[in-house]
C-alpha cells in the first residue's frame, strides 16, 4: 500500500476515523472550524481536537437557518450537525473568527443539540498590551469551562505535556513543508494536502508517530531526487476542503511551494516556549503568529507576509483561494494583489463555492495561469 | 382603503397630507448641513476631523473638540441618493467582491473620486473602529487606513452569546485607557476629565430624549413611524454628547407629544401596527413606506434606531467614560440571537405589534443571520407573523420592486385573515 493512502483515507472520512478512536479509546471528541481553536487545551483534557470542514453534501436543513450569502463553511457545518452526522461531538468550540462563525456559534447552539458548545471570544487585534491581557484571561477562562464541561481536571503538567506534544507535531508539518519546497518533485500536493487534513483530525500522538515515519522517508528520498521543474506557486487563502485542486495543479506541472492557508502553515507554525505559565505561553502563539484575515496585527501585515513567503520559496505566482462570501478574505484581496503587482508576482483568484467549476474548466483556468509564469 | 390604487394614489388623496407632515424636519435638515459644512471646513478652522463608526465610542471625540464622521452615514446619504449602484460597481473594478457589505464598497470607491451626494468626505485625520456592530468595519476601516496612511484605533468590544464576562469588563476598561493616550497623542492635548463628564451627560440625555421620541409611537394611531425615525436617527448617531442634540430631540419630542394630543397619526387609518428589524432599504424608503401605508400598516418601531439609546441602563451617569465599555458591548447586534428575541419580545408587548417586517440585508451578516431563527421564535412565543423582505441596503441591484410588492400584500392578507 502507498504510504500515502492512510492519510488520503483518514482525511476522506474523518468522522469514521472519530467515531472509531472513540470506540477504542473510550475518550471525547471535540469539534471546531478555526486555527485560533486552543487545541492545546483540548488534548491536555484528555480530548480529541476535531476540524470540522463543512459539507460535500446538497444543502438543504441549513436553508432554514441561514441565508444563501453565508460560506459553505458555515452553511456545510451547520448542515453536518443538523442531519446528525455530528452526533459522536462530545463538543464544539467556537473562537472568534467572523461575523458568521460568530452568528454561527448561536444557530448551532439554538438547532443541534450538541452538548458542551463553548464560545472562546479571542480578541481581534492582537498588538496592544491590554488585548494581550485579554487573551490569557480568556484562554483561563477556556479551561475552567473544559474542565467542568467534559469533567475533568487540566493541570499544568497536563498543559505542558499537551504543548510538548504539539509542537512537536508541528514541526514536523514544518519539515513536510520545507521538504517540499527544497524538493517539490517528492511529494505531491495532494499528498500534503491529506496530511494537512488528517493533522487535524488525528489522534496527536499517533499522528507524530505517522509524521516521523513520513519525514523520515522522504528525507531517504531527498537524496537521490532529480531537480524537478516544476512551476513554483504559493496558495493564500482560507479552508480549502478539495483535494480535486491539488490533484489537477500536480498533473499541470505546478508545485505549491509553500501557503498561507488555514488548512496550512496557520495550522503549524510557530513554536510555543514553555516560560513557566503554561496558559501564557499558548496565548503566546496565537498572538504573535502571523495573522488570519479575521485579525489585526498591523494593516500590511499578510501583505508584507505573503510578498515574503514569495521570495523566501522562490515562488514564480500566486494562487488567491477562498470560500465565496468570505468577507475578510475579500476585504484583503485587493491589497494583497497590489502588493504582489508591485513585485511583478503574477496571481489569479479562485472564489470557492459550495460547488466547484467542472474538472475541466478548473483546468482550463490554472492553465491559462501557469502559461503565464 | 381601496387597494387596487397605487401606494402614490391612495396617499394623494389623503387631505391630512400638509398636517402629517413632521415639521422639525427643516431643523434637522439645516443641523445636518451644518455638521457637515463644519466637517469638510475643519482643517480651515483648526480643527481635527476622526472616522469613526455608528456604534463607535463618540463622547471621547466631542470631549477632545474633534470633529467626528460617520461613513456609515454617509453610506445612508448615497443609498438614499441612489448612487450606490455607480459607487460599488468602481469598487469592484478596484477588486472588492461583489458580496461585500455595500456601505464598505461605497465608502472605499468614494474616497478615491471624491463621490456621493456632498463631494466627499473631508479626510481623516485618523480612524476609530468599534466592533461592536460587525467584523465588517474591520476590514474597511484597514482598508482606509493604508489608503489615507493615517492612525488606526480598535476598541474591541468582545461578542456577547450568554454574558458579559468578567475578562471582557476589564479589557473594555484597559481600552478606554488606551483610547485615551491614543487621543492625546493624535491631538496633542490633554484629556479633560471636566469636559468628559459634561459631555457624557450630554450623551446620556441625548438617548434618553431619543428613546422618548421612539416612545411617542406606543401611542395609537403612532405620531411617526420607523421610517421617519431613519432620518431623524442621524443626530443621536453622529453627534452623541452635544448640546445641539439634546436641543433638537427636545424640539422633536414636543412636536410628537402635540400630534399624540391631537391625534395625528403618520398613516392615515392605522390598522397594523408592525416592527422592523435590520437597517433600512435607504434608497426606497418611500416607497416602501407608502407601499405600507397603503394597507393600512405603520412600522411602529424598529430594532435599529432603538440600538442608539437601548443600553443607557448600563451606564453610570456619574460615571460615563468608566462604564461606557459596558454600553458598547450590549449594542443590538453584538448580542446573540437569543438575546436579540428578549428585546423584540419587549418590542411587541410594549409596542402592540401584529407582526414584525425583516430586512434580510445582504451587506449585513450580524444583522440578517440568525433572522429565520427569530422568526420562528416570534411566530412560536408570540404568535405573531413575520415579513422577510430580501434587499440590500445601498446597492439597488439587489432588490426586486415585484418580487417584495407581491410578498407585502400577500402578507398583509395573512394580517387582515388574523385580525377578522
Amino acid at each position: 500500500m502507498n504510504h500515502y493512502e492512510f492519510y488520503h483515507h483518514t482525511a476522506r472520512d474523518p468522522y469514521g476515523y472519530a467515531q472509531e478512536w472513540k470506540k477504542r479509546t473510550g475518550k471525547k471528541v471535540v469539534g471546531h472550524f478555526c486555527t485560533y481553536t486552543p487545541e492545546e487545551f483540548v488534548v491536555a483534557a484528555g480530548a480529541l481536537p476535531f476540524r470540522l470542514f463543512g459539507s460535500t453534501e446538497n444543502i438543504s436543513r441549513a436553508d432554514a437557518h441561514l441565508q444563501a450569502y453565508a460560506c459553505s463553511l458555515v452553511r456545510g457545518g451547520l448542515e453536518e450537525a443538523l442531519a446528525g452526522k455530528l452526533d459522536f461531538l462530545d463538543g464544539t468550540v467556537f473562537p472568534h473568527t467572523c461575523d458568521s462563525i460568530q452568528r454561527l456559534s448561536d444557530i448551532w447552539r439554538l438547532n443541534t443539540g450538541i452538548k458542551n458548545h463553548f464560545d472562546v471570544i479571542l480578541p481581534v487585534q492582537l498588538h496592544t498590551e491590554s488585548a494581550r491581557e485579554y487573551m490569557f484571561d480568556v484562554l483561563r477562562k477556556f479551561r475552567t469551562d473544559l474542565e467542568k464541561g467534559l469533567g475533568v481536571s487540566i493541570t499544568d503538567d497536563d498543559l505542558r505535556e499537551s504543548i510538548t506534544l504539539f509542537n512537536e507535531v508541528r514541526k514536523k508539518l514544518r519539515e513536510l513543508y520545507l521538504i517540499r519546497s527544497s524538493h517539490p518533485g517528492i511529494i505531491s500536493g495532494s499528498d500534503i494536502n491529506a496530511i494537512v487534513k488528517t493533522s487535524m483530525v488525528m489522534d496527536r500522538k499517533e499522528l507524530l508517530v505517522k509524521l516521523t515515519e513520513t519525514v523520515e522517508q522522504l528525507n531517504i528520498l531527498k537524496k537521490d531526487a532529480p531537480a524537478a521543474n516544476k512551476k513554483r506557486l504559493v496558495l493564500t487563502g482560507g479552508i480549502c476542503n478539495n483535494p480535486d485542486i491539488h490533484g489537477i495543479l500536480d498533473s499541470l506541472g505546478a508545485a505549491v511551494v509553500w501557503d498561507d492557508l488555514c488548512t496550512g502553515t496557520r495550522y503549524f507554525e510557530g513554536e510555543i516556549s514553555l516560560t513557566g505559565d503554561p496558559v501564557t505561553d499558548i496565548g503566546r502563539r496565537y498572538l504573535e503568529r502571523d495573522v488570519c484575515p479575521a485579525k489585526y496585527r498591523s494593516s500590511t501585515s499578510r501583505g508584507d507576509n505573503l510578498v515574503h513567503i514569495v521570495k523566501k520559496h522562490e515562488a514564480r505566482g500566486v494562487i488567491f483561494m477562498f470560500l465565496k462570501f468570505c468577507d475578510p478574505q475579500g476585504f484583503d484581496y485587493p491589497y494583497m494583489k497590489q502588493f504582489l503587482d508591485r513585485e511583478k508576482i503574477p496571481s489569479m483568484l479562485l472564489e470557492i463555492e459550495d460547488r466547484l467549476p467542472s474538472e475541466g474548466q478548473l483546468k482550463t483556468r490554472f492553465e491559462t495561469f501557469l502559461d503565464m509564469l | 382603503m381601496n387597494t387596487n390604487q397605487s401606494p402614490n394614489e391612495a396617499i394623494a388623496k389623503d387631505p391630512e397630507k400638509e398636517k402629517r407632515k413632521i415639521k422639525s424636519v427643516k431643523t434637522m435638515k439645516k443641523i445636518m448641513t451644518d455638521y457637515y459644512i463644519q466637517a469638510k471646513t475643519a482643517s480651515q478652522n483648526g480643527k481635527l476631523v476622526a472616522w469613526i463608526t455608528s456604534g463607535g465610542p463618540v463622547e471621547p471625540l466631542i470631549a477632545f473638540d474633534v470633529i467626528p464622521v460617520y461613513p456609515e452615514n454617509y453610506g445612508a446619504m448615497i443609498g438614499a441618493s441612489k448612487m450606490g449602484v455607480d459607487l460599488c460597481e468602481k469598487a469592484e473594478e478596484m477588486g472588492y467582491s461583489r458580496d461585500l457589505c455595500s456601505y464598505a464598497r461605497s465608502d472605499i470607491a468614494c474616497a478615491t473620486i471624491d463621490g456621493g451626494p456632498i463631494g466627499g468626505l473631508p479626510k481623516p485625520d485618523f480612524l476609530v473602529c468599534c466592533n461592536n456592530i460587525c467584523g465588517t468595519v474591520m476590514k474597511w476601516y484597514e482598508v482606509q487606513a493604508r489608503y489615507f496612511n493615517v492612525p488606526l484605533f480598535i476598541y474591541d468590544t468582545p461578542f456577547i452569546h450568554t454574558e458579559f464576562s468578567p475578562e471582557a469588563r476589564r479589557y473594555l476598561r484597559r481600552q478606554l485607557d488606551d483610547y485615551i493616550t491614543f487621543l492625546e497623542k493624535v491631538t496633542g492635548k490633554k484629556a479633560d476629565m471636566d469636559r468628559f463628564d459634561q459631555v457624557g451627560r450630554l450623551s446620556l440625555e441625548g438617548q434618553r430624549l431619543w428613546q422618548a421620541v421612539l416612545d411617542t409611537t406606543m401611542n395609537r394611531p403612532a405620531p411617526m413611524t420607523a421610517f421617519d425615525a431613519f432620518f431623524h436617527l442621524a443626530l443621536i448617531v453622529t453627534l452623541r454628547g452635544t448640546q445641539t442634540v439634546v436641543d433638537y430631540y427636545t424640539e422633536l419630542l414636543d412636536e410628537m407629544r402635540e400630534r399624540v394630543s391631537q391625534g395625528i397619526g403618520m398613516v392615515p387609518d392605522e390598522k397594523y401596527r408592525l416592527i422592523w428589524d435590520n437597517l433600512p432599504v435607504w434608497y426606497r424608503t418611500k416607497w416602501l413606506s407608502d407601499k405600507l401605508a397603503s394597507h393600512g400598516a405603520a412600522l411602529v418601531s424598529d430594532t435599529y434606531t432603538s440600538a442608539w439609546s437601548g443600553v443607557m441602563h448600563l451606564i453610570d451617569p456619574d460615571n460615563f467614560m468608566e462604564t461606557m465599555g459596558l454600553a458598547y458591548s450590549h449594542a443590538y447586534i453584538n448580542t446573540s440571537v437569543d438575546m436579540m428575541f428578549e428585546k423584540v419580545k419587549e418590542m411587541v408587548v410594549k409596542y402592540g405589534a401584529d407582526g414584525l417586517v425583516m430586512h434580510s440585508n445582504r451587506s449585513c451578516k450580524p444583522y440578517s443571520f440568525g433572522q429565520y431563527d427569530l422568526q420562528k421564535m416570534v411566530l412560536k412565543e408570540l404568535d405573531i407573523p413575520t415579513l422577510i423582505i430580501e434587499a440590500d441596503m445601498v446597492d439597488e441591484r439587489n432588490f426586486s420592486e415585484s418580487q417584495i410588492e407581491t410578498r407585502i400584500d400577500a402578507f398583509m392578507e395573512i394580517l387582515k385573515g388574523r385580525k377578522k
